[in-house]
């Protein structure tokens, strides 16, 4: 019962705390759908140059694809190069072909070679190859880089706010003397918690429903297991970002030191939470990603949203969440002995 | 007086942060039915002594008991009302609302609630502003509203670590007399201060000053026994003796 009035009293003060409702629900969403744009947009279009290339080359390439421009001399095309209005030329001496890139932005450089390799006509081959049949395990060949990140970055949206807010507002309890005031109640300390937990729980399941829902049904984020593990899958992660951000908030004396635990606690959890590849990070790093409560978050969004994986899947993965979670609440007793032995 | 109970006991009390002593050696009993004043200067140990007695902190040596029972306890807890220096209120959340949660804490539900929060709302005169927010009370409005919910549950002990800090003198008269209408309903009032005028006020005066408790008694046998006119001078008597 007592619980519940914590309860009734955190949703009240953030119901009317509107920038932080604002905070919570539109920055992930304002987020994922720049992200969206940036991941889905098109295809880059290289601006290439030839530079005395034969007219019996020319007429076998397809310039489609690409911004082709002729020079007449290289110096022309060096010229266009370093001002950034080329990408890289083909030249031509003899029958040697070769190309000179401008080489500061590796994707562009990609691009165009990628272009170049298949826009150069090839030596006949002597067989015909019966065209490759591509089959798909899990998802398909239009599955996109946001598709694949999608899962990583709901979880680390979902986490990063959650942590930051939580543990700012009970960073607050403390420096405004509120904290004592419930210990001077008769109040137990898990009683604290356990109103927290439950009051940004409830919260954190409207707000993880309402992403969730935009990224899968607006931005059309793959999803091929059940909506209801990815809400599960966030609500336990919500709350280990939460019962995380309580415990830190107890090793910062204002709102300024609460951020400082973000390159150092949040930031990192990105790169060992499955957005680059685990396999080629170095060996002698890559024990911190079992650290990190998003690597299985993470882990086992992909499952569900990625694979379609149900139940027998996940578990393994949501159990370490909650265990993370309940050592979280643990130390958060144990810590609030500070303020109160009893 | 000392025909009634013994309400709080302070038994060979001391305590250290590290090596820094801050209560040396305590000892004192406060009576029922009394209001007892513990003043001295700021960073003198009254307010980690108060805390110790609400069950917040804990001796490094001696032992605390409150109605005969050693503290902390949560059962003793219940019985105090703890009002500390900080206001300690909800600044987005009404009066009202304040009030409600708290009262929530101590288990007041509905009609009886709904009374409690009406009653300290009009001993602190603060019942017409119980809808306005925290944050647009004032200074002294806080500090009132503070005192109001330490009231709720109608502690039999209520700790005050300076209640009337930042209140105007007319303000100050009335909250005394709230304080001497709850002396007669039989609650024990413990009150910090380092104001010498509201100590007058007091049935009986503990002077702290830096960690050791120098005299105890009416204010009247403090000036008796300095030959002083003033509670001001008084103190300045029994630090002199003590330097």
């Amino acid at each position: 019962m007592r619980v519940m009035a914590l309860v009734k009293r955190i949703l009240r003060q953030l119901v009317r705390d509107k920038r932080t409702i604002g905070l919570l629900i539109f920055a992930p969403i304002l987020v994922l759908t720049m992200l969206y744009f940036v991941f889905n947009g098109n295809d880059y279009i290289p601006k290439i140059g030839f530079v005395d290339v034969p007219e019996m080359i020319t007429a076998q390439i397809d310039t489609d694809g690409a911004e082709v421009t002729t020079f007449k001399s290289e110096t022309e095309a060096m010229e266009k190069l370093n001002s950034q209005e080329l990408d890289g030329y083909l030249k031509f001496e003899g029958n040697n072909p070769s190309i000179v890139l401008e080489g500061s932005d590796p994707s562009i450089t990609g691009a165009t070679m990628k272009w170049l390799q298949n826009a150069l006509p090839k030596p006949p081959q002597a067989v015909e190859l019966p065209e490759l049949q591509i089959d798909y395990l899990h998802g398909s060949s239009d599955m996109g880089q946001f598709d694949y990140f999608g899962p990583v970055l709901l979880g680390f949206f979902v986490f990063f706010f959650v942590f930051l807010i939580a543990g700012v507002s009970f960073l607050r309890e403390r420096t405004t003397g509120t904290l004592e005031r419930l210990l001077a109640s008769s109040l137990r300390k898990w009683e604290i918690i356990a109103g927290y937990v439950i009051g940004f729980g409830l919260f954190t399941m409207i707000q993880s429903t309402i992403i969730t829902a935009y990224a899968i049904f607006v931005l059309d984020m793959v999803m091929e297991g059940a909506f209801i593990y990815v809400l599960l899958i966030i609500l336990i992660l919500a709350l280990t970002a939460l019962t995380l951000g309580i415990l830190l908030s107890s090793f910062a004396h204002n709102e300024l030191q609460m951020m400082q635990f973000i390159p150092i606690v949040v930031v990192p959890q990105v790169f060992f939470s499955g957005l680059f590849n685990l396999e080629t990070v170095a060996e002698w790093l890559s024990w911190i990603s079992y650290l990190t409560p998003l690597y299985y978050a993470a882990e086992a969004l992909r499952d569900v949203m990625v694979r379609g994986a149900g139940w027998e899947a996940i578990y393994p993965n949501v159990l370490v969440l909650l265990a993370f979670c309940l050592l979280f609440i643990a130390i958060n007793i144990l810590v609030l002995r500070k303020y109160r032995k009893i | 007086m000392n025909n009634s109970e013994v309400c709080v006991s302070i038994r060979n009390v001391s305590k250290s942060f590290g090596k820094h002593p801050v209560l040396q050696n305590i000892n004192l009993e406060m009576y029922e039915g009394e209001i007892f004043g513990l003043l001295g200067p700021s960073g003198a140990g009254k307010t980690t002594l108060v805390k110790e007695l609400a069950g917040l902190d804990e001796p490094t040596e001696g032992e605390n008991f409150l109605f005969q029972q050693k503290m902390p306890s949560l059962q003793l807890i219940k019985r105090i009302g703890y009002m500390a220096q900080s206001d300690a209120l909800y600044e987005d959340l009404s009066a009202k609302e304040n009030l409600q949660f708290f009262s929530e804490l101590y288990g007041l539900k509905g009609q009886k609630q709904a009374q409690r929060i009406n009653e300290v709302m009009e001993l602190v005169q603060l019942s017409g502003d119980t809808t306005k927010l925290v944050t647009n009370y004032s200074g002294g409005m806080k500090r009132r509203l503070s005192l109001a919910i330490a009231l709720l549950h109608e502690p039999e002990l209520l700790i005050l670590d300076e209640p009337t800090v930042g209140i105007d003198p007319v303000l100050r008269k009335s909250i005394w007399k709230a304080f001497t209408d709850l002396k007669t309903q039989g609650k024990t009032l413990i009150v910090t201060t380092h104001v010498m005028d509201e100590a007058d006020k007091c049935d009986r005066l503990g002077l702290i000053r830096d960690g050791k408790l120098i005299a105890v008694g009416t204010p009247k046998e403090l000036k008796e026994q300095t030959n002083a006119s003033t509670i001001e001078e008084a103190f300045l008597a029994f630090g002199g003796a003590e330097q």
